[in-house]
């Protein structure tokens, strides 16, 4: 790694303190998702690095390459956007699978359908408007 | 100095985003239900992504940015798959 004494020190420090908060956050949803007792509570644990896991190793990538290139470099931007706008799309996705999925095997934990419109009686739980 | 701070932080960010992976990888095998499963493998393709990009730091070489591009753009397509699978029972109607 003989590129990285050429970095001035602000950029070195900045650079290992936003890699390990990345990595760090990561981490700690990685152990969340292992803690968690039910699925839907599972489901946020991985957005932490998702969020700013993402976003604080991206930003530690675009201060090393700007730094030792001596230019603005900002193509990683294109990760940390990619990442916020495609993980709620695909949670969102498999929430709504994991909800049917359990309605149609009536488990206690989910209300079922008519539970939540008393008025709107018994709806078949194919018909959830999804997909 | 500098370049020690720089190295030994990076190599300690990988060690922690392998055990990251090793506890999604551990869900994966044991998650009790399907959707567990899936939840953990978009969340492992994320880490593999992160991996590459402190890689590309550590080497410093532009190279492990195209990789963690392809890597984040394959694990959005392969999850919305497997949620509409998880769904339908088949991904393309």
């Amino acid at each position: 790694m003989t590129h990285a004494s050429d970095l001035p020190t602000w950029a070195a420090v900045l650079t290992a303190l936003l890699v390990l908060i990345g990595a760090g956050l990561t981490l700690a949803g990685a152990i969340g998702t292992l803690r968690f007792g039910s699925f839907y509570e599972r489901v946020h644990a991985p957005t932490l690095g998702t969020s700013w896991g993402t976003g604080a190793i991206a930003l530690a990538s675009i201060v090393f390459f700007s730094a030792l290139g001596s230019r603005v470099v900002v193509h990683e931007l294109l990760i940390a956007f990619f990442i916020t706008v495609t993980t709620p799309v695909t949670l969102m996705l498999l929430v709504r699978a994991a909800i049917y999925r359990d309605r149609t095997e009536g488990t206690a934990d989910v209300p079922a359908r008519s539970a939540l419109k008393p008025s709107g009686g018994n709806i078949a739980p194919g018909s959830d408007g999804a997909g | 100095m500098t370049a020690d701070i720089l190295v030994w932080s990076v190599i300690a960010a990988q060690i922690m985003l392998v055990v990251a992976m090793g506890c999604y990888a551990w869900r994966v095998v044991r998650g009790p239900r399907a959707q567990d499963r899936v939840l953990c493998l978009d969340a492992m393709y994320v880490c593999a992504m992160l991996l590459a990009l402190t890689v590309g730091i550590r080497t410093g070489s532009g190279v492990y940015f195209e990789a963690a591009l392809i890597i984040g753009v394959l694990g959005f397509a392969s999850s919305v798959a497997l949620a509409k699978f998880l769904m339908r029972g088949e991904v393309i109607e």
